[in-house]
């Protein structure tokens, strides 16, 4: 298990060539880098999807220059189409929850670090590393490649459900190549998500060194390996549901299509199909809700990780901290039939689920307890990153909250599908997720690129953002409860003209917001390049990503990862390989 | 300096989001349903528990922040490492608070989902399609003709697909556009769908609830009020999603019956 490792053969192996050392690297410092920003490219093709929609519901028949080239059947003379809208809604979806949330948190962040912060030297399988992050690509390559067919990327939405998603061209445009493609992708994806947990589940557990028990593994390394068991699980699932739709596209077999369907006044399939839409939703759901706590536990981590260095303090509860964890990922299992209230399922899975759900929102609460614990008392230095991991409790409690009224079937049969649910997830599994994850990059930079982020710009940075996101999503929860539905490309209804100047709002806070993200682009390339040059242990935090202990010999762990304040000694922080002295 | 800003900026928040959420009676539409009342008040009751939590968070954060920044006056962090008792006490009582609100929730959709409709409840078939409602009424026979998907045909107005002439069922069918109903009497719909997903949804009823192709979905309430309003898809079903909308008729009974008779003599 957690034997010192003599030789390091994969580190000292220095890799030649440009081509072996930057893009066929084997490095997982390397890898970390790619899948970070494979998901930094992924994450500004999102928001410019989300500004286009976010365009279009404020000024419906606005031109926006330049649409028109991306797609002449879908914005023919720069007005965007309501099928195109629900393209980009589907890319926008897609591109965020799987490119983004799923990427840069665990196989970004966590690909770089965790060897780094258990003392090992590399990740379990580097070759299998390697491959993991080119079918990622893959998968991206095959995404958005339906942007540029005639029909445009499907219209289904990130969940696509059947029949709309398996019964082809005649369900609408986007539902015959670009359907496809875009399963296609999704299978791409779990492979190569299934390949990095089982990477990132070996590592944790055997590549340990020499004193790092289970008990000192920091929260970052925690949230990482209970996310690849996550993962393990639920992609496998999402990857047999895709290969079905695929087969019921092309196949014709028809897991997902009841009989006798009627499109366009033509019966499509026969009286004996027998499949059923609801099957689809069970399986995407039994993947889509771990999903859900795939995007933010690394976030989770991450946040008590930083909150304990800046607070100068140990994160309050560790042990309770990690047991939260273990029953989040664990529940998170069990609560899937909460999308489907209205579904047509069962009332009575109906009531279970949301008991479930309700015990789920538990260890949440706990988290955020002991958030708030840790700070209290502490010295705060509110650096960027700790300004963004406070950021992170705020949305976090902004978005989490929410859920009470979601997992409550009645009063979901009146919120669900509407703008409240779509305030709910942006703020705690976007927002709040990303908020993490600028707190790490601001955090860890100093690892990434061997220089400091400028905190001038990181602090205006954080302004915008926090202003920015809660001017975008707190107003949905008011839409919502006005009863607006999403997925509307236009607020034809009566009740929903009236809102129209809140569209105009979240669309202006939306510019300026996603404006504010290139200030962070430009202090990241400027600072990679210019930043001030980074020394050993610029936080004086205590994990062994900072020990610099990376000779031949791999380092020893005598202290648990938090020995911040302790009593009695001189410095405010011990670090994790700094031996035991024997008192007499 | 960062400190106060983070501090008050977070007040600020908090206190418009509260605000807005105070004046939420204006939020939500009419209620015109039996249950509803049911349903706003556990709305209301979820939304002062989560409110009352999401301030003392906020202000909580805000005010450690303020107070434990780092002065430079040489004040040390305290070292505790947590406290157990402290977190169970907090795990315990959000777990009874969580758990004690589902179960206020459970009466209110029992009432909806969990009982059958009354008997006597006038009985009316829907069915979405892209992107339109269509309702039936079974007529004075009280039964709803078969469904032929062969004979479906929208253009040639019959788009249940009814085969009046074989099917003595189907003679007296009542199709219609608008969903009319009669104000105080109890009402089931059997929610279908011809091709893709779709969703019946009415604010005002507080009553959403998905149409699956492939199977019949009862759902039954009783509207208190009458009045116009807008029944609008909610389950993305294609390009024309957004424009998928029909209306909902409440009529005193006598007004009803007319309204029925008119219908089922312009079949």
């Amino acid at each position: 298990m957690a034997e010192p490792r003599a030789a390091a053969p994969l580190h000292s192996q220095a890799a030649n060539g440009f081509l072996r050392k930057y893009v066929f690297s084997t490095d997982h410092k390397v890898i970390g880098k790619q899948y970070f920003f494979l998901a930094l490219f992924s994450v500004f093709v999102g928001m410019i999807l989300s500004w286009l929609m976010r365009i279009h519901l404020a000024w419906p028949k606005t031109h926006i220059p330049g649409l028109g080239v991306l797609s002449s059947a879908g914005a023919p003379g720069n007005v965007m189409t309501p099928e195109y809208y629900l393209s980009l809604l589907t890319l926008h979806g897609t591109l965020m929850i799987f490119f983004v949330l799923t990427t840069v948190p665990q196989n970004g962040l966590g690909n770089f670090f965790l060897p780094l912060q258990i003392g090992a030297r590399e990740m379990a399988f580097p070759r299998l590393n390697m491959l993991s992050f080119w079918i990622a690509c893959a998968s991206l390559a095959v995404l958005l490649s339906t942007l540029f067919i005639t029909d445009g990327p499907p219209i289904s939405g990130w969940t696509a459900y059947p029949p709309l998603s398996a019964v082809g061209t005649a369900a609408g445009p986007g539902e015959g190549l670009g359907q496809t493609l875009w399963i296609l992708s999704i299978a791409i994806f779990c492979i190569g998500s299934l390949l990095g947990s089982i990477n990132f589940i070996a590592t944790t557990l055997d590549l340990r060194t020499s004193g790092m028990d289970l008990t000192r593994l920091p929260l970052t390394c925690w949230a990482w390996f209970i996310t690849a068991v996550m993962s393990l699980l639920s992609f496998a699932v999402l990857l047999g549901a895709c290969v079905m739709l695929l087969l019921d596209r092309l196949g014709h077999t028809t897991f997902f299509v009841p009989g006798g369907l009627v499109l366009n006044d033509y019966v499509i399939s026969p009286s004996s199909a027998g499949g059923s839409p609801l099957l689809w939703q069970h399986l995407f759901w039994f993947f889509g809700h771990p999903e859900v706590y795939i995007a933010i536990l690394p976030g989770m981590g991450i946040v008590s990780h930083v909150l304990a260095c800046f607070s100068r303090r140990p994160v309050f509860g560790y042990k309770s901290m990690v047991l939260a964890l273990g029953v989040i990922g664990f529940l998170s299992f069990t609560v899937w039939g909460h999308h489907m209230f209205v579904s047509g399922m069962s009332p009575y899975a109906g009531l279970a689920f949301s008991a479930l759900t309700m015990v789920i929102a538990v260890p949440s609460a706990l988290k955020t307890f002991n958030w708030l614990a840790t700070i209290w008392r502490g010295t705060l230095r509110l650096t960027t990153a700790m300004l963004f991991s406070i950021g992170f409790v705020s949305l976090f409690v902004a978005g989490g909250l929410t859920g009470l009224f979601l997992a409550d079937p009645a009063v979901d049969a009146y919120l669900h599908a509407t703008y409240f649910v779509v305030g709910h997830f942006h703020l705690v599994m976007g927002a709040a997720a990303l908020f993490a994850v600028f707190s790490g990059t601001y955090f860890w930079a100093p690892k990434l690129f061997g220089r400091m982020l400028d905190e001038r710009l990181g602090q205006i940075h954080f302004w915008i953002t926090l202003g920015g996101v809660y001017c975008i999503f707190m107003p949905m929860y008011f839409m919502g409860l006005e009863g607006a539905p999403r997925r509307y490309s236009e607020f034809t209804d009566r009740f929903l003209v009236p809102l129209a100047p809140f569209n105009r709002f979240m669309t202006i806070a939306a510019l300026i917001t996603g404006a504010a993200q290139v200030i962070f682009m430009f202090n990241l390339i400027w600072s990679i390049f210019r930043g001030r040059k980074a020394t050993e242990n610029p936080w004086e935090a205590t994990s062994l990503e900072w020990s610099g202990n990376l000779g031949a010999r791999p380092p020893v762990v005598y202290r648990g990862p938090y020995e911040y304040s302790v009593p009695g000694e001189a410095e405010d922080y011990i670090m994790q390989d700094f031996p035991k002295v024997a008192k007499s | 300096m960062a400190a106060l800003a983070v501090a008050l900026v977070l007040i600020l928040l908090t206190a418009i989001s509260a605000g807005l959420f105070w004046g939420h009676a204006g939020w939500l539409p009419v209620d015109t349903s039996a249950h509803g009342p049911g349903v706003d008040h556990e709305l209301n009751l979820t939304l002062l528990i989560t409110g009352l939590l999401f301030g003392a968070a906020q202000l909580g954060l805000a005010y450690a922040v303020w107070k434990y920044r780092e002065r430079g006056d040489g004040r040390k962090a305290a070292g505790g490492r947590g406290n157990g008792r402290l977190e169970a006490v907090w795990t315990l009582a959000v777990a009874a608070l969580f758990v004690g609100l589902i179960f206020t929730g459970y009466g209110v959709w029992a009432q909806m989902y969990l009982s059958p409709a009354p008997a006597g409840a006038l009985r009316i078939d829907v069915q979405g399609e892209q992107f339109a409602y269509s309702f039936r009424y079974p007529g004075p026979d009280g039964r709803f003709g078969p469904i032929h998907a062969d004979k479906i045909d929208d253009a040639g107005g019959n788009p249940w697909g009814l085969d009046r002439d074989r099917d003595a069922d189907s003679k007296d069918d009542v199709v219609t556009a608008t969903l009319g109903i009669p104000v105080g009497r109890p009402v089931e719909l059997l929610l279908r769908s011809r091709d893709v997903g779709h969703s019946f949804d009415v604010r005002e009823l507080r009553i959403q609830q998905d149409m699956l192709p492939g199977v019949e979905i009862p759902v039954h309430f009783t509207a208190t009020r009458s009045g116009q309003y807008e029944i609008i898809c909610t389950q993305l079903c294609g390009l024309g999603h957004y424009r998928m909308r029909a209306f909902l008729r409440v009529l005193p009974e006598a007004d009803f019956e007319e309204w029925l008779a008119e219908q089922a003599s312009a079949q």
